[in-house]
Parts: structure tokens; sequence; C-alpha cells
């Protein structure tokens, strides 16, 4: 079977800056995954490419087995929903209307129930609308196109906490009802964690992360307690975990990797140290530090400043013994 | 997996998620909420209600399968098998001594309460909860 979406060795400059390297993923539906990563980590680049709205400098995009450049049949299977979207001189029943021409699949109901649920004017001018109403709007046409492909590229911009979770709502009912390969980017990692099944994670044009959700909870644990205690704990383990650890007086956290085990963690209740899983918004930062790591030798890095702090508290600590 | 004290209140970023549902249906069955011979909610429904992924809950909802605790009936849904109740209870009661009583021997001792106390505290609370008598 082919994948919904193919991406292999996509490659995207512009005037010398590389805004997606060498990424290839496949995407496979019914699915909602989330596409995750910092501002101009190259998620809006990426997918714009999967909806043939940009030319890849090299590297190749697969929609259902074809190149979605100029294939109509292709690309009226697919809905791409922009941060700030824009519309032509419309009404909102106007913008509507049209794309309810575009996409096969259009469900007026659904699109009419959700517009009131946002309470989106019928009559108002788009252009006259705010921009959290605008995104509403935008919301409103991604999800009642029922395309099988959905591209949601942080489409929330001025949305108020209500609205989101209105969208979320919306989103998982209309999943469950016409189940779609869903691919959401977003920076608000925590509120939209527990919808997404698979994570992937890009930094500075590269795939750093490409996940199930469930495999990055858990995939590291703060450990914190007396430095004496942690130190104890961590003298067993093969890996001596250099990065982020935080001191505070003779009270020290430490994140190592992967959940602890039976044993590992009756030691740590043993030695009354705090264990907790780090949430995934907390594994994504961590996961964004480590390629820092790799792709810098120069010391710049998370670790080489935490490691500063470290051995300053200490510095401090003899001067006030 | 870190254990977690049974009926959390809301599902929490570390643990995986279908782990935590299934946790909390396994807790509506000890509990009795949960009948046996029930249909237990779709993992639509579950993913509606906890804001969940579909397949997450669906991937809940097999653990407890898997456990024998429920049982898929085609094309009706699921249900809670009979002599579920009992033997959540069993394992539960089982489990008891390292979930519970270690972890408050353990912080009994940091404050330097002792044994003898320790017992009459417990006896006392549970006077005053008018449940089990010791």
């Amino acid at each position: 079977m082919t994948a919904a979406i193919s991406v292999s060795g996509l490659t995207r400059h512009y005037r010398g800056h590389r805004a997606l390297d060498d990424v290839t993923i496949d995407i496979d539906g019914p699915s909602i995954t989330g596409l995750l990563g910092r501002n101009g980590a190259g998620k809006t680049t990426l997918l714009r490419m999967i909806a043939a709205q940009e030319l890849p400098s090299r590297g190749r995009v697969l929609v259902f087995g074809a190149n979605p450049l100029e294939n109509d049949a292709i690309l009226r299977r697919l809905v791409l929903i922009r941060e700030d979207q824009t519309f032509p001189d419309f009404k909102v029943r106007h913008a509507l209307k049209a794309a309810s021409w575009f996409y096969p699949n259009w469900d007026g109901d659904v699109a009419a129930t959700m517009a009131g649920e946002f309470d989106l004017p019928p009559d108002r001018a788009v252009k006259k609308l705010s921009r959290g109403m605008r995104s509403a709007l935008s919301i409103v046409i991604g999800l009642a196109a029922r395309a099988e492909i959905t591209l949601f590229d942080e489409p929330y911009a001025g949305l108020d906490a209500v609205a989101r979770q209105l969208f979320y709502d919306r989103l998982l009912a209309e999943y469950a009802e016409h189940p779609r390969t869903i691919l959401l980017s977003t920076h608000l990692v925590d509120e939209a964690a527990a919808l997404l099944e698979r994570v992937v994670m890009v930094d500075r044009g590269r795939v750093v992360l490409d996940a199930p959700t469930d495999e990055l909870r858990g995939a590291y644990t703060e450990v914190s307690g007396p430095v004496a205690a942690v130190a104890q704990l961590l003298a067993d383990r093969p890996d001596r975990p250099g990065q982020d650890r935080r001191r505070v007086a003779a009270h020290e956290s430490v994140v190592i990797a992967g959940p602890l085990g039976g044993a590992e963690l009756q030691r740590a209740r043993d030695l009354h140290l705090r264990v907790e899983p780090l949430s995934l918004q907390q594994v994504l930062i961590h996961a964004a530090g480590r390629s820092d790591d790799e792709s810098s030798d120069s010391g710049r890095s998370d670790s080489g400043r935490s490691e500063g702090e470290h051995s300053q508290s200490e510095r401090s600590e003899r001067a006030s013994a | 997996m870190v254990p977690t004290a049974w009926g959390v209140a809301v599902l929490d970023g570390g643990t995986p998620l279908f782990t935590q549902i299934a946790e909390r249906l396994a807790d509506e069955i000890a509990d009795g909420s949960l009948a046996e011979g029930e249909r237990v909610p779709s993992s639509n429904e579950m993913a509606a209600f906890y804001r969940i992924n579909p397949a997450t809950a669906a991937k809940g909802l097999n653990v407890l399968i898997d456990d024998g605790l429920l049982e898929k009936r085609r094309g009706i849904g699921m249900f809670v098998v009979a002599g579920a109740r009992e033997r959540l209870l069993a394992d539960r009661r089982r489990d008891f001594a390292e979930r519970f009583v270690q972890p408050l021997v353990a912080e009994a001792q940091r404050l330097g309460i002792d044994a003898e106390s320790l017992v009459e505290l417990v006896r006392e609370t549970s006077g005053v909860q008018g449940g089990v008598s010791l």
C-alpha cells in the first residue's frame, strides 16, 4: 500500500538559506500526526511542499503515490490550512461556498454547524473579521472539506483558549466520524499532545525526532533530591548524564534517559528521591537540546551552559562553607 | 512504568496515556461503577470524553482485553467480563503492601514515627473514618 504522504530527501534552499535539509518521512492514514519545531524550523515549508505550493530544490514528494504538482485529482483530496490564511474579497458565506465547490467530500452541514459554534457572521466581509475569526473560518473550511489529507499549519492565530478547545473537540469528532490523515503543526505542544499519536519534530530544516507519542512520554525521567543521594543513584548507571543538571544549594535535579526500572525505582525511593517522567513538551525541548549538542562542538550548547552554572554554584557553595 | 496512585484525577503528561486510560477503567470496574456485563464506552466515546486520540483510547481498552477484564462482542461493543471485579480486587490486595504500606512505613521512619505509633495512628484513622476495624 502506498503511504498517504511520502517525502524523501526533500531539500529546499532560499538564497543560501537551507529551509529544509534532506527530509524523509512517510505518513500513513488514518492518523493524527504532530509536526513540531521552533519558529523557522521548516514546518511551513514542508507543509507547503506537500501541498505543491512550493517546489523542492532536491528530493521528492508523493501524495497517494503521485506527484501532487499541478495534479488536480490529487490536490482535491488534500487541504492545507495556513496560519493567517488570506481570502479574496468575500463574505464568510461566499468563502464557504467557494470551498464547497473545490472539495468533493465537502459537508455543508458540518460547515454550517461549526460556523455557528464559532459565532461566524455569514454576511460579514472576511477582511472585516478579527484575526481569531479568520482563523476560525479557516478551521471550519479545513474540517468541513473532509479531505483525505488535512494539513493544519498553526491554524489558531488569535484564537482564545475556549475557541481552541472547540477546535480540538471538533477535530476529534470529525476524525472519529471520517478518519483521515491529519498533520497538525503547532507550538502548543502540551495542549495538543493528547490528540497526537505520532510526533515529527524538525529543527533547522532536519527531522530530529520521529516517534509514537506514547514512546516519548517517559522517554526521559527527572530525578531530584539531595546531591549525595542523586550521585548515589547515578553511580550505577552506564550512561553518565552530563546534561540538564540543575542545582540549588544541596538539592540537585538531573534528567536521565528512559523510565527507571523496577530495582532502580525502588532504590530511588529508598534514597527519598523524587522521580517524575518529563512531559511531552519537556521531552521535545530536551530533544532539541541534544540535536544542538550533536551539531556543534563549539561549547555553545545547552549542556555547556548548564555545566557552567553548575561549577558556579559549586564555587559559591565552597565560598559560603 | 512509574506506579501511580489509583484514581488519579487528571491525565498527567508523563505516563503513556493508554496506560492511564486502562487504569481509569480498571478503577471503575474495581469500585463497581462499571458493572460486570455492562457495555464499556467505545474508543471514540472515550476519545471524545478524555480529549485524546481514538487510537490511544483503543490501545487502553486493548490492555484490559489482554488482561481478560473486557471482552469484545462483534458488532456490539466491549463488555466487562464476569468475575473481573473480584480478580482486580485480588490483584490489588496482593499489591497493597508494596504500593501503599511500603511508602507509608518509609515516610514514618523518615519522620521518626516508630512501628507502634504507626499502628496506633492507623487504628485511630480507620476509627474516625468508621471503616475497617482492626
